[in-house]
């Protein structure tokens, strides 16, 4: 019986994760006072917890592979729900000006701490679209974009610290510094494919944060860099809770000129030679790309816009030191890209907020954040691989000699 | 068929092409030329080094030894092909296809034409985030381009489907597009016809006289398929082991013993 | 002179200990193609679940040796277990999936391993008991070398026999060198490459248990996040040997090892973690398969 089938297979399950998680949940030991705690309530939890999840997991895989089969037969891909929204002219725009409304609203509804943690979400958004750039589109696993990150952070610290520079003159010289070092680290790994690419790059950020840890006389080592002046509104004295909300209209500000200048590159010729390069190097060059420019020119532009938010960070926060550039934070940037769908857009919007906002609201669960967050990835990857919105690239549709024109989300 | 045309003066010309890769000698001492308007074929038996001579040429192997140069018609200087990057050898007017289809298999069919245009745009990065008149123009002509070249090809149907999607017939004849669209002087093609059933094969062969005639372009081919050889060239090169075994017109070809021994075997009739 | 030795041989240490670790990363990305960023937490579940064992033990009062051998059973037998539950949960549903999905598994079960263990356990820093005998006639050189590291360097390299054994002599090492070669073809001669995959698993953990016990008896203390160094440490070493093969990710070890503790011992000791990298870095760019690794050459 199909029942008695599924019941003894999640029972062997459960049995299962109760002996692997026997030492660890069930016992701890102290090995400083020397005691030893059992805790049994934790095996029968893991028990009867496994049973059920066994049980739904299998459930889920099923269904992945039915939904994988329908796809097979039906040939071709199967557009989502929202896939299919985000193809109507009128949604998107109503949807558009939705979004544009709340934005707008947004600190004056909610809290000070509340826009302080979509600021946050907001600078991870513009990390995320400069590193779609790099992974999503021209196909180069950066594990290590936090480097430029930092490089645009401490840019400002420090010249603020020696030579006064204000947040305004900053900004660019983040973004141009961002750019160099992103030629900087794209050269030395213009040979490397896949996995050797990003265990380099992921090299080069540790480098950074380690260098930025050390070298005291620079960097002030691992005390960092306080009293970085927020950006100034027209040399008006402003407290805590109005700057914040400056802050925040600020980064949308950024937000959509980042939206506005990567829809433009991923557009452009640029932009096709990237995907030409991610889908078939060797083909590529064939068709007359140069290699070396392209990969160049997008860890580049992909390294400008975390310069930029790197300025901006600082400016945020007051202060920075090296613990802010771990490759965690690389991790988390990555994971926007993957979760929102690599290429999209919209998607890198979605993937920040959800990896960002999510947190901060699950505070509840504080302890056990960082728990789901990892089990939260693995099941996205498993069920979902393509990401929230399964990247179909808006490719060019041709409706008609001398008329077309490209456009994407 | 190749008896109708006056061909120009040499397009292509290889001199002493070696290839060694480590101990193995892929090519030796290979001469081959095409010139202006041929169709000429290279066969052999399988590994007999002829995709490993495409590659020479436009620049993924750095040869051992050899001159590899081109003349390209309405230029008068002569140009070197030895050292260049493979994007350079295409900037110069070679294009290829690859014997395992190469195409961008998650870009459209346009698309994958569009990357053929890009050697001859010239918008860079302040052309694409600025978008001047001059950048929107050539965008907009580099879509009915390749949607002219499509139309040649006869693959518009196909316009905005994913390359992936595309019967494999199809797939083959994109391969061509794109490479068309690079505004080749010399197409070189490895083994355009391969899997093909021979109502494709026909549809094949007239495109590739189409392509000669109209485009004024010289052909270099690698064919596994007699028939169309046979039929299609204007001269043939036969290689085995890297060398040059015979070269000649397909009559020649089908006579000589030493190549009917090396490869032809016992069916000739072509 | 003693100084370079016991440089010589501190870096023979460390290198032992990246050795055990990278053997995991290596087997599975030879088999799979995939970097297993949890591995270094299976190595950390190793040193955990060695401490429990112990810890319990010595409060029974058992002799060192016992809890030494018994704990060190224990600790392979989990992290084998975890390694092989791991893959089958986040790794075998997406064995097709792009290489970037699995990669985000990997770290995302990382993650979850991490906090498993910081909240099943604790976040402090937990002294490990010595479990490693001194050894008398080690006395008078005490000063460059430690029993500890004598026997890391032994028991490393008895690993390093069997392994070898295993995957020279025995038809599963057969059947194991088949798959990493060619999965398809392997799964057409009859090779079970489910079973493939999971004994690479079970082997690949179990030698990491094996270094994370004998490395927590050496330093004395442990805690839920040095999965994650050593972790990065040994991959490094896997990838400066050649990722794929294991005579790679034992030599790629040594050098690490060794370059880090000269380095250290005579530059400079902060810039210990840069100077692994920068090697890392340079070695790449200018053999980017590694030391020992096959160069892929990709036929066009």
């Amino acid at each position: 019986m199909q029942v008695a089938e599924e019941l003894k297979k999640s029972a062997l399950v459960s049995i299962w994760f109760m002996f692997l998680t026997f030492p660890i949940m069930v016992i701890r030991v102290n090995t400083i006072y020397n005691t030893v705690e059992w805790r049994w309530l934790n095996m029968a939890l893991v028990g009867v917890g496994s049973f059920f999840l066994s049980m739904l997991w299998r459930f889920m895989i099923r269904r992945k592979e039915r939904g994988k089969k329908k796809a097979e037969i039906k040939d071709g891909a199967q557009l989502t729900l929202i896939q299919r929204l985000m193809q109507s002219r009128r949604v998107t725009l109503s949807g558009i000006v939705l979004v544009a409304i709340f934005a707008m609203i947004y600190p004056f509804v909610f809290s000070m701490y509340q826009t302080s943690i979509m600021i946050t979400a907001l600078i991870y958004v513009m990390c995320g679209l400069g590193l779609n750039i790099v992974i999503g589109l021209a196909g180069l696993l950066d594990l290590g974009y936090v480097a430029f990150y930092a490089v645009g952070a401490y840019s400002y610290a420090l010249l603020n610290y020696h030579f006064g520079i204000s947040f305004w003159m900053a900004l660019p010289v983040g973004a141009a510094l961002g750019f160099m070092f992103g030629v900087l680290l794209g050269f030395p790994v213009l040979r490397l494919r896949g996995d050797y690419l990003a265990i380099v790059t992921l090299g080069f950020g540790e480098i950074i944060r380690l260098v930025l840890e050390n070298w005291n006389e620079f960097s002030h080592g691992p005390s960092g860099i306080a009293n970085i002046p927020r950006p100034s509104f027209f040399g008006y004295d402003l407290s805590l809770q109005q700057v914040t909300v400056w802050i925040y209209f600020l980064m949308i500000s950024l937000v959509i000129f980042t939206i506005f200048v990567v829809g433009r590159l991923q557009n452009s010729r640029l932009g096709r030679a990237w995907v030409a390069l991610r889908e078939d190097e060797i083909a590529c060059q064939a068709m007359g790309i140069d290699k070396t420019r392209t990969k160049l020119s997008a860890f580049a532009l992909g390294a400008t816009w975390a310069g930029m938010a790197g300025v901006m960070f600082a400016a945020k926060t007051t202060f920075i030191n090296p613990a802010s550039f771990t490759i965690w934070e690389s991790v988390i940037i990555l994971c926007v890209v993957v979760l929102g769908g690599m290429g999209s857009i919209v998607g890198v919007i979605l993937g920040a907020m959800v990896l960002i906002l999510l947190p901060e609201y699950l505070r509840a669960f504080s302890e056990y954040r960082m728990l789901l967050f990892g089990a939260i990835l693995v099941l996205m990857m498993v069920f979902r691989p393509g990401g929230i919105i399964t990247n179909v690239r808006r490719t060019y549709r041709f409706k008609g000699k001398a008329t077309t024109d490209g456009s994407s989300a | 068929m190749a008896a109708a045309h006056n061909f120009g003066k040499e397009v292509l010309e290889v001199r002493s092409l070696t290839m060694d890769f480590g101990g193995l000698r892929a090519l030796d001492n290979l001469d081959l030329s095409v010139r202006q308007g041929e169709i000429v074929a290279l066969i052999g038996p399988n590994g007999a080094g002829k995709t490993t001579f495409f590659n020479c040429i436009t620049g993924l192997h750095a040869p051992t030894e050899g001159e590899m140069l081109i003349h390209p018609p309405g230029q008068s200087r002569t140009q070197r092909l030895n050292g260049l990057k493979p994007n350079r050898v295409t900037e110069r007017g070679l294009a290829r296809t690859f014997q395992n289809i190469r195409l961008f298999p998650n870009m459209t069919v346009l698309e994958n034409v569009m990357i053929g245009r890009h050697c001859r745009m010239s918008a860079g990065i302040p052309g694409a985030v600025f978008r001047p008149r001059s950048t929107r123009k050539e965008e907009r002509q580099v879509v009915n381009d390749s949607y002219a070249m499509l139309e040649k090809i006869g693959l518009e149907q196909f316009v905005n489907e994913l390359a992936m999607n595309l019967p494999y017939g199809a797939q083959r004849r994109l391969e061509i597009a794109r490479a068309m669209a690079t505004e080749p002087f010399i197409l070189l093609l490895d083994e355009p016809a391969a899997g093909m059933n021979p109502q494709e094969t026909r549809r094949l062969d007239e495109l590739i006289l189409r392509l000669r005639e109209q485009e004024k372009i010289s052909i270099l081919l690698i064919e596994h398929d007699m028939k169309m050889v046979m039929s299609l060239s204007d001269r043939i090169y036969v290689v085995d082991y890297g060398k040059k075994i015979a070269e000649g017109s397909p009559e020649e070809i089908k006579r000589n013993p030493a190549v009917v021994k090396a490869y032809l075997g016992e069916e000739i009739d072509a | 002179m003693d100084y370079f030795l016991e440089l010589f041989l501190g870096g023979l240490t460390r290198g032992s200990i990246y050795a055990l670790i990278a053997l995991g990363y290596t087997m599975v990305y030879g088999i799979i193609e995939l970097i297993n960023f949890a591995h270094g937490e299976i190595y950390m579940i190793g040193a955990f679940t060695a401490l429990i064992v112990a810890g319990v033990l010595t409060l029974m009062g058992w002799n060192e040796i016992a809890i030494l051998v018994i704990a060190s059973i224990v600790a392979v037998i989990y992290s084998s277990a975890y390694g092989f539950t791991i893959e089958k949960i986040a790794y075998k549903p997406i064995r097709k999936a792009p290489r970037l999905s699995a990669l985000i598994s990997a770290i995302g079960m990382s993650m979850f391993l991490q906090n498993y263990v910081l909240l099943a356990q604790t976040s402090d820093f937990l002294p490990f008991p010595s479990l490693i005998p001194q050894f008398e006639f080690l006395e008078s050189y005490a000063h460059i070398v430690r029993s500890s590291e004598v026997v890391i360097y032994t028991v490393t390299a008895a690993v390093m026999v069997a392994l070898t054994i295993l995957i020279k002599f025995t038809s599963i090492g057969k059947a194991m060198r088949a798959t990493s070669q060619d999965k398809t073809m392997a799964a057409l001669v009859g090779i079970d490459v489910d079973r493939v995959i999971s004994v690479t698993f079970i082997v690949g953990s179990g030698t990491a248990a094996i270094g994370g016990v004998l490395i927590a008896s050496h330093i004395g203390q442990i805690n839920f996040y040095i999965g994650f160094i050593a972790g990065i440490k040994a991959f490094v070493a896997a990838v400066l040997g050649g990722i794929g093969s294991i005579p790679g990710a034992v030599l790629g070890a040594l050098v690490l090892g060794w370059t880090e503790s000269f380095f250290t011992g005579y530059v400079s000791s902060d810039y210990e973690d840069v100077f692994a990298f920068v090697f890392l870095v340079f070695i790449l760019i200018f053999r980017p398969a590694g030391i020992l690794g096959r160069s892929e050459a990709e036929k066009v």
